[in-house]
């Protein structure tokens, strides 16, 4: 039987990759993707949560929650997008290396 | 014009102080005016103060004979005290001056300053005409017109100040300019050696001076009179009588004092050797200064202070004697001489010998007749000499010269009549001058003055007969180059001998004895200054002597010397005293002349006809003697080994301990500072600055370390976030 744990458990799993992405990947693209990674692990959690609590169906907030996640994850991949895009104009490189400029 | 007021007497002194100023500014930058504007202002200054003075002289004499001064107050200069007022009986105040002390800017035209001004202005008035002629070719002579006016201002505050403060203002300042005018030529070393000599020498004199005059300040004001004011003075003399100072009469010790202020400034032994040195000046300024007006300064204030000197017989007599041993000793200098000015100068020194033996013997008069009759024959010698050195190309060796007087007739005629007149030949000046005082020496009792004096008069005509001889006649000994230039000096030159020729020749007609038909008008015009002090009895009849044939008293000693003809008997036998007298002086003045004569006669016959005595003479012992006299008895190098080497000597030591002692000491405080400021900077280096410097090297190595953390890279920021979230959660639930 599949129950609340198996579903924490892949969250848990999808959240590490994408933290593992953003952490280690040079490539701005590849940190992007790691962080629609994380919401995903968070959006899966809210879901699986709702689905498990006492008062489902009569509650599903956290399912509402996820669809917010969603398109936030949306608007935000459209920022992220236009900031890289600015950014490879400036640098010629999407290597987030290369944003060192405050420090010096 | 209030009697006794006469403010036109300002400007006796002040005119030549102007002219001193326009030419001094003229000089200061740079010559623009021309030269005969210079001249101008020099004579024409002093001439107006001549005016001036002869005004004063006649209006001194439309006075009755006691009231015979003039004095104006420019201002009052220093004050002390308050003025009081006093009540009196009958309810009026008066002005109460004891304890009250003023000293103005006086100035006293009186029978005394009067013969003075007149000597000065009128014999000064000469020489700035001369020196117009004898410094054309100088090109300093702005400067020196400058000098001779401010030394004429300065002489005249001198004679005219009516305080001893006035006439000590004067005093330095003729004082200063002979410093200035003997140093003119101050390129060549020895005329400036010769004018510091003389300040110096002069400087001793005037120390003596100014404790005399303070002393004379300090017991007057003891008795309740506090005055420098010469008049003031007079009048309250008598109050020293009595007083005692450690055993000498106060006024013995003032009058001494005063007279070594006298010795200095008119070079008197021990202190005359400044003025042979002080003919490095040009020639008019030996001339004016030291031969006709300055030097005579210490015979001027002795007569002003006559009211001090007869209180104090003892004083009287040194003075005399010091003057009489001044005159013989200077005039056997002058015997071995070849310098011509040389001679005058030691000529000059012997001359005011005889002033002071004229002061020393009681008369006044007699020694201010001689200050003027000198002052005309000698400014004539001098003047003349000066002409001699400018026809001989500046040449002043009289070996070099000789045989003169056809080239220079003007020069030598003059010379000769003021050489007859210091010789003493009736009837020109010298003669009564000169011999008034011999006979007053005679008379008031010191036969051995008199005896000193008579032989110096017999040198001086030795002497002076010699340097004419020397000078102008025999063979010409200069070199073709002076003989190409010798010339009769221009008129300028030579119309001021000619009036001092003039006054040589008649000057001492003023002051006929009566033994020889005269009135002795001179003395009589004294009389009011020197004879005034009737508490004196003594006095007056021992200076009146000569014509009324009184009692004999002599004015120093107390003693009543026998009179020379043996009679001391009073009244009865006044009128044959009277003649018998009067034939003595005429037998002394026959003596007196034929000794001048035969030393003329003498000197003419060793210089001319037989030059070998002269020089068997001063090859004479060994040429011990001759070499004694020409080296001055040496005693210029006995006073520099006895009193210059070790004054030197001591301010050596001085100036050593100053720079080894004085200056170690301060050194040694800045050294020892240095030290313990340099261990305080180590320690404040060391510690101090080392805590602070702690706190911001810890700090900075801190930050150093830390801003390593700060990469700019986010990916590590996140990695170290990712780290502690995680790290805090370990924690959260399997620790706490």
């Amino acid at each position: 039987m599949i129950g609340l744990t198996h579903y924490l458990v892949v969250a848990a799993v999808l959240f590490v990759l994408g933290l593992v992405a953003v952490v280690s990947r040079r490539n701005t693209i590849a940190i992007l993707m790691g962080v629609e990674l994380i919401l995903n692990a968070a959006s899966l959690n809210f879901v699986a949560f709702n689905r498990f609590s006492p008062s489902f169906p009569a509650a599903f907030d956290g399912q509402v929650y996820s669809l917010f996640v969603i398109v936030l994850a949306a608007a935000e991949a459209a920022v992220a997008l236009a900031i890289i895009f600015a950014f490879y104009k400036i640098n010629r490189t999407v290597n987030a290396d290369a944003a060192n400029v405050m420090k010096h | 014009m209030e009697h006794g007021t006469a403010s036109y007497l300002i400007w006796i002194p002040l005119l030549p102080l102007i002219g001193a100023l326009i030419n001094g500014a003229n000089a200061f930058f740079g010559n623009r005016l021309p030269r005969i504007l210079v001249y101008i202002v020099g004579c024409t200054t002093v001439f107006i103060s001549l005016c001036l003075a002869f005004n004063a002289f006649v209006d001194l004499q439309g006075l009755p004979e006691d009231e015979r001064y003039l004095e104006y107050s420019a201002y009052t200069w220093i004050k002390a005290g308050d003025d009081l007022e006093a009540p009196l009986a009958d309810g009026t105040t008066a002005a109460v001056t004891g304890g009250t002390f003023k000293v103005d800017v006086g100035f006293l035209a009186d029978p005394l300053s009067a013969v003075m001004m007149l000597v000065v202005c009128g014999v000064g008035f000469l020489i700035h005409v001369y020196s117009t002629g004898y410094m054309a070719h100088d090109p300093g002579y702005s400067r020196f017109f400058s000098y001779l006016n401010l030394f004429t201002f300065a002489m005249l505050l001198l004679v005219m100040g009516n305080n001893i403060f006035v006439l000590f203002v004067g005093w330095e300042g003729v004082g200063f300019c002979s410093y200035a005018l003997i140093s003119f030529w101050y390129k060549e070393m020895p005329n400036a050696w010769a004018g510091m000599k003389a300040f110096v020498v002069n400087r001793i004199g005037d120390f003596g001076f100014i404790i005399g005059f303070m002393l004379l300040f300090w017991s007057l004001g003891d008795h309740g009179v506090w005055t420098l004011n010469f008049r003031e003075l007079a009048a309250n003399a008598h109050l020293l009588a009595g007083m005692e100072w450690g055993g000498i009469s106060v006024v013995t010790l003032i009058a001494l004092f005063m007279f070594v202020g006298a010795t200095g400034k008119s070079a008197q032994a021990p202190l005359y050797v400044w003025l042979p040195d002080a003919m490095a000046g040009p020639t008019p300024v030996s001339a004016l200064i030291h031969a006709a007006t300055m030097v005579t300064a210490g015979v001027y204030m002795i007569s002003r202070m006559n009211f001090l000197y007869i209180m104090s017989p003892a004083a009287l007599e040194v003075v005399a004697t010091v003057g009489v041993l001044t005159a013989l000793f200077a005039a056997t200098i002058g015997l071995a001489q070849n310098d011509i000015k040389k001679v005058l100068a030691y000529s000059t020194v012997s001359q005011l010998g005889y002033m002071f033996l004229g002061l020393g013997v009681g008369a006044f008069s007699a020694g201010v007749f001689h200050l003027m009759t000198h002052a005309f024959f000698k400014g004539l010698l001098f003047l003349a000499a000066g002409s001699v050195i400018h026809a001989m190309s500046d040449e002043q060796d009289m070996r070099m010269m000789g045989g003169l007087w056809k080239k220079i007739p003007w020069t030598f005629g003059t010379f000769a009549v003021a050489t007859v007149a210091i010789c003493g030949i009736w009837p020109f000046s010298g003669f009564f001058s000169k011999d008034e005082i011999l006979w007053k020496a005679w008379e008031s009792g010191h036969r051995l003055h008199w005896v000193l004096g008579f032989i110096a008069a017999g040198l001086t005509a030795f002497y002076m007969t010699r340097l004419v001889a020397m000078t102008f006649f025999g063979k010409n000994r200069s070199t073709e180059e002076q003989k190409h230039h010798l010339h009769e000096s221009p008129w300028t030159m030579v119309a001021p001998l000619v009036v001092l020729a003039v006054l040589s020749f008649a000057g001492g007609w003023l002051g006929v004895p009566e033994a020889l038909g005269g009135h002795n008008r001179f003395h009589h015009w004294l009389a009011p200054v020197v004879d005034s002090h009737h508490g004196d009895a003594h006095h007056a009849t021992a200076l009146l002597a000569g014509e009324h044939g009184e009692e004999h008293a002599v004015p120093t000693g107390g003693h009543t010397a026998p009179a020379p003809h043996g009679e001391t008997e009073h009244g009865a036998h006044a009128a044959d005293d009277h003649a018998a007298h009067h034939n003595t002086e005429r037998f002394f003045a026959l003596i007196s002349v034929l000794l001048a004569s035969g030393s003329i006669l003498l000197g003419l016959w060793v210089y001319l006809k037989r030059t070998d005595i002269a020089r068997k003479a001063a090859g004479w012992l060994g040429g011990i003697p001759h070499r004694l006299l020409e080296n001055k008895y040496y005693i210029d190098e006995i006073y520099n080994a006895a009193f210059v080497q070790n004054l030197l000597r001591a301010t050596r030591f001085m100036a050593g301990f100053d720079t080894y002692v004085v200056d170690g000491i301060v050194n040694g405080t800045a050294i020892l500072t240095r030290a313990t400021a340099s261990i305080n900077g180590f320690i404040d280096k060391l510690f101090v600055d080392g805590a602070v410097n702690l706190v911001g090297n810890t700090l900075i190595a801190g930050g150093q370390r830390l801003r390593k953390l700060q990469t700019g890279q986010v990916q590590q920021y996140l990695y170290v976030l990712g780290a502690g979230v995680t790290i805090i959660i370990i924690v959260g639930l399997f620790i706490l």
